[in-house]
């Protein structure tokens, strides 16, 4: 069975501005599949390319194996829930998600039957005759996704549907979208440039810079060994150093331009002697027992404590160096204060180098 | 606190108020009374219906009049046909820059007062104008052809005159649309045809009858137009009422047109909203 979704080789040109610059990926069937990258990366260019309102400079698009090349949105089996919803202000809820199936020529009977299914799946029952400007703004955007989804396309694509709602509703969503995806089992294709809602729903994430993808992962692998420096730094968080290679045999040491010298992993080829070192705040260890091995010891100062719940972190200087530390969650670090010289230690595992200097 | 807010309202609807009673109020009082009346045989001052039963029972103020109300219907249409293409290019096609310029090109001929660019029409139309000339001079036509004094260029000419009244809404309530709600309805299936009728004309509704209402009153009432393009034919209703005032001096029998009109153009109105399902309030607002 082909891949739901087959892109091979897109280019998309504007001018000589080169948006989307030659991406190839598959999707298979049923999943949840992120595009995540900065805005201004090409991802939103190729999302229209794959809903039919741009057609790519050069190379093929297939669903379901069929080739989509001068069919028009309409005639695509894609359908697209917009940034800003789109709703149709002059038509109520149940007209709303009707608007596509009126299209296929459904009975009426189906249609009203499908409408107030869909209703029920988004947990919107009883609203079919609501005016849309009376719902709020999660309510709109199950609608917007409810009226995208009620036509059973192949592949459901969303282009940040996420951003207009506020961070509590947020998080609200990115659970439902991700629960509402495994019960349709429609394939989405979902575009953002919000990392945690990338990995929280996707089961796998491309990221995508300057018109191509860096790499394509599960969440799980992008975040522990992330393919290029870009990766490394746009997913999660890091405390990225520049830095010379120092020795490359038998382990690669690298010198930070602030004169911190570490044992580092070596995350590709490392051509020339600048790279730059990346360190998770939670693979720093605070007061590591002596008897651990592979690990690049030093002492912090601490700056300053940056209390956030469960993702409280300590802002520390290493040298000249900054250092933001992750405190794990039980209460054990909770008598550290601003002035504190703390022992610290980083596994050369978590100390990841990339060639090249730092973009 | 609240005597406050009220006695400051009052003090902001005084004008308005006053402008209503003085100049529509009062002096449409003095016409309805004044319709109502009439002269005995002896040449006394009576109270009579006879101004209205005269507009039922002579056939030329009747044929007059629904001719009025079904050009100014025409017109209306024609207005809508010709500007809503142009409301559209200017707020969905062209770079949003451009827009406002179009716009300004748009509004520039009418700072030239009506009468002026009624003039233009008839230099350009009459029988020794730049049309015929041209012709002539082509060899296209023998003879100069009168262009003028027809219900068409009649028609064209209301057209003409109204346009900026249909245009300025239907732009505004377009402009307020998001193109991604023509993207979405595309996406979902729609052909260009359907998105047309099922949600760019059901969006600009509010403007399309704000639009409407304004253009068709303004036919309805409008002398300048049809006495100059449509000439001596042209059967303008306005100009019965005008000759009943000035021409025959019967203001009796000029009041009671005058009322007939109002009342047409209230009821036209009235029914269009109905069929569109549109509210007078919604629309205006």
């Amino acid at each position: 069975m082909p891949p739901v979704l087959d892109i091979d080789q897109i280019v998309k040109k504007f001018g000589n501005f080169t948006a989307v610059d030659n991406v190839s990926f598959q999707v298979e069937d049923g999943k949840f599949f992120s595009i995540l990258g900065p805005s201004g990366c090409g991802k939103t260019t190729l999302l229209r390319i794959i809903s039919g309102f741009l057609e790519p400079s050069s190379g093929s698009l297939r669903i379901r194996g069929e080739d989509m090349a001068g069919i028009a949105p309409n005639r695509r089996p894609v359908n697209l829930v917009f940034q800003n919803l789109a709703l149709f202000p002059m038509m109520n809820v149940a007209e709303n998600i009707a608007f596509g199936l009126k299209r296929q020529r459904c009975p009426a009977r189906e249609i009203e039957s499908r409408t107030d299914a869909m209703l029920e799946r988004v947990g919107l029952t009883g609203y079919g005759p609501k005016d849309i400007a009376q719902l709020s703004g999660g309510q709109k955007q199950r609608v917007a996704i409810a009226r995208a989804l009620v036509v059973n396309p192949s592949i459901l694509l969303l282009d940040e549907p996420l951003g207009a709602l506020d961070l509590k509703l947020r998080e609200q969503m990115k659970i439902e979208l991700k629960k509402l995806q495994r019960e349709v089992g429609t394939t989405f294709i979902y575009i953002t440039h919000d990392q945690s809602e990338a990995l929280v729903m996707s089961d796998t994430v491309a990221v995508m810079n300057d018109g191509c993808f860096e790499q394509i992962d599960t969440p799980r692998n992008l975040y522990e060994s992330p393919a290029s420096s870009f990766v490394a730094g746009f997913v999660g968080e890091a405390n990225i150093f520049s830095a010379f290679v120092e020795s490359q045999d038998p382990e690669l040491i690298v010198r930070t331009s602030t004169g911190l010298v570490m044992r580092a992993t070596a995350m590709q080829q490392m051509e020339g002697r600048e790279c730059s070192l990346f360190i998770r705040p939670e693979s720093i260890i605070l007061m590591p027992d002596d008897n651990l091995e592979d690990l690049n010891r030093f002492e912090l100062v601490v700056e300053a404590i940056l209390f956030d719940g469960s993702n409280t972190k300590i802002l520390a200087m290493q040298g000249d160096s900054e250092i933001t530390v992750a405190l794990p969650q039980n209460q054990q670090f909770a008598h550290i204060a601003v002035g504190d010289h703390i022992n610290a230690g980083v596994h050369v595992d978590g100390c990841k180098c990339y060639s090249g200097e730092m973009s | 606190m609240k005597s406050k807010v009220s006695s400051g309202l009052f003090i902001f609807l005084t004008p308005v108020l006053l402008w209503l009673l003085l100049l529509i109020v009062i002096p449409h009082i003095e016409l309805l009374l004044m319709s109502l009346q009439g002269e005995s045989d002896l040449g006394e001052p009576i109270w009579t219906l006879s101004n209205y039963t005269a507009f039922f029972t002579e056939s030329i103020y009747w044929y007059t009049f629904v001719r009025t109300a079904v050009y100014a219907l025409l017109v209306t249409v024609l207005t809508f046909a010709v500007t809503f293409p142009v409301a559209f290019y200017i707020t969905k096609v062209v770079p949003v820059r451009l827009s406002g310029f179009l716009t300004i090109l748009l509004l520039v001929p009418f700072w030239v007062s009506e009468l002026v660019r009624v003039y233009g029409w008839m230099i350009l139309l009459r029988e020794s104008g730049v049309i015929n000339h041209f012709l002539l001079q082509l060899g296209l036509i023998n003879q100069p052809v009168e262009m003028l004094y027809n219900d068409i260029s009649m028609i064209m000419g209301l057209v003409y005159t109204s346009m900026l009244f249909m245009v300025v809404p239907l732009i505004s309530s377009l402009e307020g649309m998001d193109d991604s709600m023509i993207e979405a309805a595309h996406d979902l299936g729609a052909s260009k045809f359907v998105i047309f009728f099922k949600i760019v004309i059901p969006y600009a509704a509010p403007g399309i009858t704000s639009g409407s209402i304004v253009v068709f009153m303004l036919a309805l009432g409008n002398y300048l137009t049809p006495n100059l393009m449509g000439g001596k034919n042209s059967l303008w209703f306005t100009e019965q009422i005008y000759n009943e005032f000035i021409a025959s001096f019967n203001w009796n029998q000029g009041a009671a047109f005058g009322f007939l009109l109002l009342l047409l153009s209230s009821c036209i109105i009235w029914i269009g909203l109905k069929l569109g399902r549109q509210q007078l309030g919604k629309a205006l607002s």
